[in-house]
């Protein structure tokens, strides 16, 4: 929805909601003569209410606390909640506990993957104002695409308990592992999958895809031997390499006058997270046949542009069922469903690839188990600099538009990196101010 | 998700909230008294935040009733009652979820797949407090009965 005010020298554009991102926020964009002068992205963050909330919780309540964090991607926030406790307690989980984690994970990242490409992204390719709109006209995809995201429902709730806010993760492992025979019932849907995944890539790749590519610096987990879910150390495209426990030290948080969320960034300059931040730097770590897939479309690596979000989205769909049929077939299940946690006093830190990017979270506890702090830094606080600064550079080539679509444009944007407004924010007004000569 | 045993009852009564976000549980409330008050005479679904995935849950039923939090600027605890079976319900009732594609969405998606149940009936509860770890407020949890009294009259009316 597009309100309008004017005077003589300035020009203001209210949209209320950016459509289809996980949630709502605000954006002020201020142009004057003709040259954008301010991008303001506005987010609330719940995440900063549950630290808070958190404090004075028994470390055991943490993990069903934090997946209530965001429907989207509860498995992140209790996987960065497990590691960083865990790290407290002295405890490596491996084997098949930690393979069922990874599982879990591919589990979200199918989901939450699948929805954004088919019904929150797809759409602005296609010429269509919502995936509604979409359906009409191609059920057939739409419904390719709500049937991939079930089969990441079903790892969910089949290691979870459920598939929303999953209840089995805890410290240590799980409160119940499955059955050899009830993970090899997934096979089949997988399979299926899996081949929908290939075409998913293809359909994206034949998109077409606006000329845009600024010069980012990526961050994501990386790993010498494995694509990243759970574990790595936090690479950037720079070469830095840290551990987590480093993570503050780099990546600091300002709070901006405009908004009451914070933005994070990397010795004070902006950087990306997310799925094109990870295949880039960890395209080898891609199985042969997603490496093929990319390859058929000629699609080389780095993807720069941000439009191409949607492909790493896609190929990383991919990625997921082809490692969840690998887990799967290799699955026994281990002799314990947790190992026994000792509690000591502490301070952990731990990163996850939620499939947003990202997500740090830090727990500091006494010695009865009890958080006397959280921290949590979600993927979408950590992009925020980086949107706003991709909306700069795009915002020239569509000043010569009507505000409306300039507003539409500008969700297009802001749709390519995902945010997870639940995780980042609630009510997205977009204002354009327009001074001087329009 | 909690499911009761599949069964031959037409109506599915489906409670969608967030249980850490005060006001924001009620229709989950909802379903589990709902379903302590009419056992096997329904099918009732605890579904937090399903956005896209209550097209799955309403598959295979004729009849749904959806409970959940709405916001549109009425009375905290004023209650809604919403026939979506025919027409698209207004989405100014209901917030955009903290998920973008939320219970309106869901419910067009259905639609425009020729997938929606036949009778679809949503019960919203204006909220007044969504704040994380609160518990229901006094206005919330009036209408809550209310809304219980509501739709087990109408399952029991179904039945009899």
């Amino acid at each position: 929805m597009t309100g309008k005010q004017e005077s003589k020298s300035t020009r203001t554009i209210a949209v209320d909601l950016v459509a289809r991102v996980e949630g709502e926020g605000a954006l002020r964009v201020t142009v004057k003569d003709g040259t954008v002068q301010d991008v303001e992205l506005k987010i609330f963050e719940p995440p900063r209410f549950f630290e808070a909330f958190l404090q004075g919780r028994h470390y055991s309540e943490v993990p069903d606390i934090v997946a209530r964090i965001c429907g989207i991607c509860p498995v992140a926030y209790q996987m960065s909640a497990v590691h960083a406790l865990e790290q407290i307690f002295g405890l490596q989980v491996d084997g098949a506990l930690r393979d069922l984690r990874r599982l879990i994970y591919c589990g979200e990242w199918i989901e939450s993957h699948a929805l954004h490409v088919y019904l929150l992204q797809a759409p602005d390719f296609l010429g269509y104002d919502s995936g509604i709109a979409m359906a009409k006209d191609h059920p057939a995809v739409v419904t390719r695409g709500l049937r991939l995201k079930k089969a990441g429902n079903a790892i969910m709730t089949l290691l979870g308990g459920r598939s929303v806010h999953p209840v089995s993760v805890k410290v240590g492992g799980f409160s119940r592992v499955p059955l050899k025979r009830e993970l090899e019932a997934l096979k089949a849907d997988l399979l299926w999958a899996r081949d929908a995944a290939i075409e998913t890539v293809r359909w994206v790749a034949d998109f077409d895809y606006p000329d845009f590519m600024p010069d980012y610096t990526y961050v994501a987990l990386r790993r010498p031997d494995e694509y990243p879910f759970n574990e790595g150390q936090v690479a950037v495209s720079s070469g830095l390499q840290i551990s987590a426990n480093e993570f503050e030290q780099h990546f600091t948080e300002h709070q901006v006058a405009y908004s009451n969320a914070l933005h994070c960034t990397l010795h004070g300059s902006s950087y990306l997270v997310g799925p094109l931040a990870r295949l880039n730097l960890n395209y080898e770590h891609l199985t042969p046949l997603a490496k093929q897939v990319l390859a058929d479309r000629r699609l080389s690596l780095p993807l720069r542009n941000p439009f191409h979000g949607i492909i790493a989205r896609s190929v990383e769909i991919l990625y997921a069922l082809e490692e969840s049929l690998r887990l799967i077939e290799r699955y026994e299940p281990p002799p314990v469903s947790a190992l026994p946690v000792v509690v000591r006093p502490g301070i952990g830190m731990a990163c996850t690839e939620a499939p947003r990017g990202i997500l740090y979270h830090l727990y500091r506890i006494d010695g009865d188990g009890v958080i006397r702090e959280a921290k949590i830094v979600p993927p979408t606080s950590q992009n925020q600099s980086r949107i706003e600064q991709d909306l700069r550079l795009f915002m020239p080539r569509l000043l010569h538009l009507p505000d409306q679509e300039v507003a539409l444009a500008c969700e297009r944007v802001i749709r390519c990196y995902d945010p997870c407004i639940s995780c980042a924010t609630h009510f997205l007004n977009l204002d354009i101010t327009r001074e001087g000569a329009a | 998700m909690k499911k009761d045993s599949p069964h031959s009852s037409a109506i599915r009564i489906i409670g969608l909230g967030n249980d850490m976000r005060g006001d924001d549980a009620v229709g989950l409330v909802a379903a589990r008294r709902i379903r302590q008050a009419i056992g096997n005479h329904a099918q009732v679904i605890e579904a937090e935040m399903a956005g896209v995935d209550l097209i799955e849950l309403m598959k295979g039923a004729h009849s749904v009733m959806l409970i959940d939090a709405a916001r549109s600027g009425q009375a905290p605890g004023t209650i809604h009652r919403l026939d979506a079976s025919a027409s698209p319900i207004g989405a100014q009732i209901f917030p955009r979820s903290s998920h973008a594609f939320g219970t309106i969405d869901a419910l067009e998606l259905a639609r425009a797949m020729g997938v929606l149940p036949a009778t679809v009936i949503v019960y919203g509860v204006e909220v007044d407090n969504t704040d994380a770890g609160q518990p229901l407020s006094p206005l919330v949890a009036t209408a809550l009965d209310e809304v219980v009294a509501r739709i087990v009259q109408d399952c029991e009316a179904h039945h009899a």
